[in-house]
């Protein structure tokens, strides 16, 4: 079962591999196997056996817990179901109630729109500035790496949340060194208009993982390419945008892409931190907590896989803008390994 | 931020510029400042980045009434309390209970992540047959999947197979290597491995069972213990899982025992409740704290130079 930080640290497998991956696949798309002579047939047929061979556990889990689960849930999108009775099927009657008829719906998936479109370009910037202050000397920096790489690694833990939720109630320390300033906001958990803020802040905190992933890719910028800058007189602030930013766009559009992708998918920290209500007032009804809650506590079992299969559409799309986009602004320098 | 590549540069002048003395000693002092600045300023980024932790560790030894009254680090009035009466454990179920159930089911993850994912990477990177691009490309797509997509077919599956309330649900896909992340991973260090070896034991006839266990297999221990490192503790923090398989309180692992705690003690006795939260991240942060190196460079070096 994927949490959000594994799929944070799916992005530091880094953009070059997966660019990999979509090479292979257009090679597959375009004739597949290349012609083989006949002597070489036995040995093809033998390779194919040994290949299938070792993919049988990856097979079976792929066919059967990914691909036959994905289809079995488009269908149910289109029925009623409760997992006692049979499913009945109801047309597009679940997608119709979510949009017009179901305000919880809409409130949930506008609070989500706002925790992944306000928290993931600030998660993603206090990575990038972190990456380069630490890129600016190599001795000492590992301890910092790794002292900011620690949050990434359990901030998605019911045990975060839970300290998360201490330090922002009424009295708690965040509570507490705001008075010390004179500002006087209580607990931020019961309060409508900050317990968003405060997830957000939860998702920042965890910016280890994107800025490992910048580090990495900051190493990896040549050194004459600022050198050559410097003799055309650019100045720091034109190097970090003519050079830095430009030769980091790979890495920064595959940190974009699953940043996005895992924001929409936060569930733990917000079930937490409401006790499984998604309050105060739905402000952490986050989707994947309303649809959990139709789905297993309603066991609206179709409306939660009509749910689910409009957030795999938003993703697809996401995912499908970000790829057609990057031809404009990611540059892609060693393109020949 | 923007002078960041100016140093490693300054260096490398250094080294190879002969004779350029003047520059050489100015250089150093205003270097000595940058670096006294760098290293302020980082360690005030630390202790706010850290500070939940370090408050999670002080406030377990605050009795329940200091929460909400004394928002400092130290404890006004310092007791072991909390941990003496967690220790008991809750509902019948003693804590340790909770600790072995946590560990079974991530020590089985452990192994079925990574028996299940060398199978499947070597055939990835090291076969070459009919399909192999089509597979190893949905295989990537698997990993942009929004796996709430597939959680309520899932349960319905378990469900019919009469697996709910076992840990099966929870380890029999790991054993399946549906934790995609895992597979390339491991199909990414393997490409990084000449061939040589394997074409040479090939001659020699050995088939590719044998190369992978005699040959591969003793190679990819690094990207093996990676693997092994991060199922542990994404198995241990894993919350969703347990939430709709796992409903006799005495197989609860921590995460799901926790909201227990939560549940029943939140408004009386948040000490209890930041002690057991503070015992169970304890392993992970042992675990970090002593494969850091691993955990942080191994993957970011591995993935980028692909």
């Amino acid at each position: 079962m994927s949490t959000e930080t594994e799929s944070i640290v799916t992005a530091e497998a880094g953009s070059r591999s997966m660019r990999r991956g979509m090479r292979e696949l257009r090679r597959a798309e375009g004739g597949g196997t290349p012609p083989v002579s006949a002597g070489r047939r036995a040995h093809g047929r033998r390779e194919t056996i040994a290949g299938y061979g070792f993919l049988v556990p990856w097979l079976i889990g792929f066919l059967g817990l990914t691909v036959g689960p994905m289809i079995y849930s488009l269908y149910l999108a289109f029925t009623k179901y409760n997992l006692f009775t049979e499913p009945e099927w109801v047309g597009f009657d679940n997608f119709v109630r979510m949009f017009t008829d179901d305000p919880n719906y809409l409130q949930s998936v506008q609070i989500t729109l706002v925790y992944v479109l306000v928290g993931t370009p600030i998660k993603l910037a206090a990575a990038l500035g972190i990456a380069l202050l630490l890129n600016y000397r190599n001795k000492g920096s590992g301890f910092f790496r790794s002292s900011f790489y620690a949050p990434s690694l359990i901030g998605a833990s019911v045990s975060v949340a839970i300290v998360w939720r201490a330090m922002f109630s009424t009295g708690g320390p965040v509570d507490g060194s705001l008075n010390l300033f004179g500002i006087q906001l209580g607990g931020w958990v019961g309060n409508v208009a900050l317990v968003l803020p405060m997830m957000i802040l939860l998702a920042v905190w965890q910016f280890g993982a994107p800025m490992v992933i910048f580090l990495a890719g900051l190493k990896q910028v040549p050194a004459e390419l600022y050198e050559a800058a410097e003799v055309d007189g650019a100045g720091p602030v034109r190097k970090f945008w003519s050079v830095t930013i430009p030769m980091l766009s790979p890495v920064i559009f595959f940190n974009l892409l699953l940043e996005t992708i895992n924001a929409f998918q936060v569930f733990a920290s917000a079930f937490i931190i409401s006790n499984g209500s998604g309050g105060p007032a739905g402000m952490t009804n986050f989707y994947t907590v309303y649809l959990y809650k139709r789905g297993f506590a309603d066991l609206q079992m179709g409306y939660a896989s009509a749910m689910a299969w409009v957030l795999v559409v938003v993703v697809a799309i996401i995912a499908f803008i970000l790829f057609k986009t990057q031809k404009s602004w990611v540059h892609y320098a060693g393109e020949n390994r | 931020m923007t002078y960041t590549t100016d140093v490693p540069r300054a260096e490398f002048a250094e080294i190879t510029t002969e004779g350029g003395r003047a520059p050489r000693r100015r250089a150093p002092r205003r270097k000595t400042i940058n670096t006294v600045i760098w290293f302020v300023v980082l360690l005030a980024f630390t202790a706010i980045v850290l500070y939940p932790l370090v408050w999670l560790l002080f406030s377990t030894f605050k009795p329940s009434s200091e929460f909400g009254q004394n928002p400092g680090l130290l404890p006004e009035n310092p007791t072991i309390d909390n941990y003496v009466k967690v220790v008991e454990g809750i509902g019948g179920t003693p804590l340790w209970q909770f600790f072995a159930n946590s560990l079974f089911i991530a020590v089985m993850a452990v192994i079925g992540t990574l028996i299940s994912s060398a199978l499947a990477a070597y055939a990835f990177a090291r076969i070459k047959f009919r399909g192999v691009g089509v597979l190893f490309a949905a295989m990537i797509g698997t990993l942009l999947l929004p796996f709430h997509v597939i959680i309520i077919p899932q349960y319905i599956l378990f469900n019919k197979l009469e697996l709910v309330d076992t840990y099966w649900p929870l380890i029999l896909p790991k054993f399946l290597a549906t934790e995609a992340f895992f597979v390339f991973l491991i199909v990414q260090f393997i490409r990084n491995i000449p061939r040589d070896m394997d074409e040479a034991a090939r001659i020699d006839g050995a088939g590719h069972l044998r190369i992978f266990f005699s040959i591969i297999v003793p190679l990819i221990k690094p990207a093996l213990i990676t693997s092994a490192i991060f199922t542990f503790i994404w198995t241990w923090n894993d919350f969703l899982g347990p939430l709709l398989y796992v409903n006799s309180p005495e197989k609860y692992p921590l995460p799901i025992a926790l909201r227990l705690y939560n549940d029943a003690t939140s408004t009386s006795d948040y000490g209890a409740t930041v002690a057991v939260s503070f015992l169970a991240l304890l392993p992970i942060l042992i675990f970090f704290i002593v494969f850091q190196r691993f955990l942080v460079e191994g993957v970011a070096t591995q993935g980028l130079k692909g």
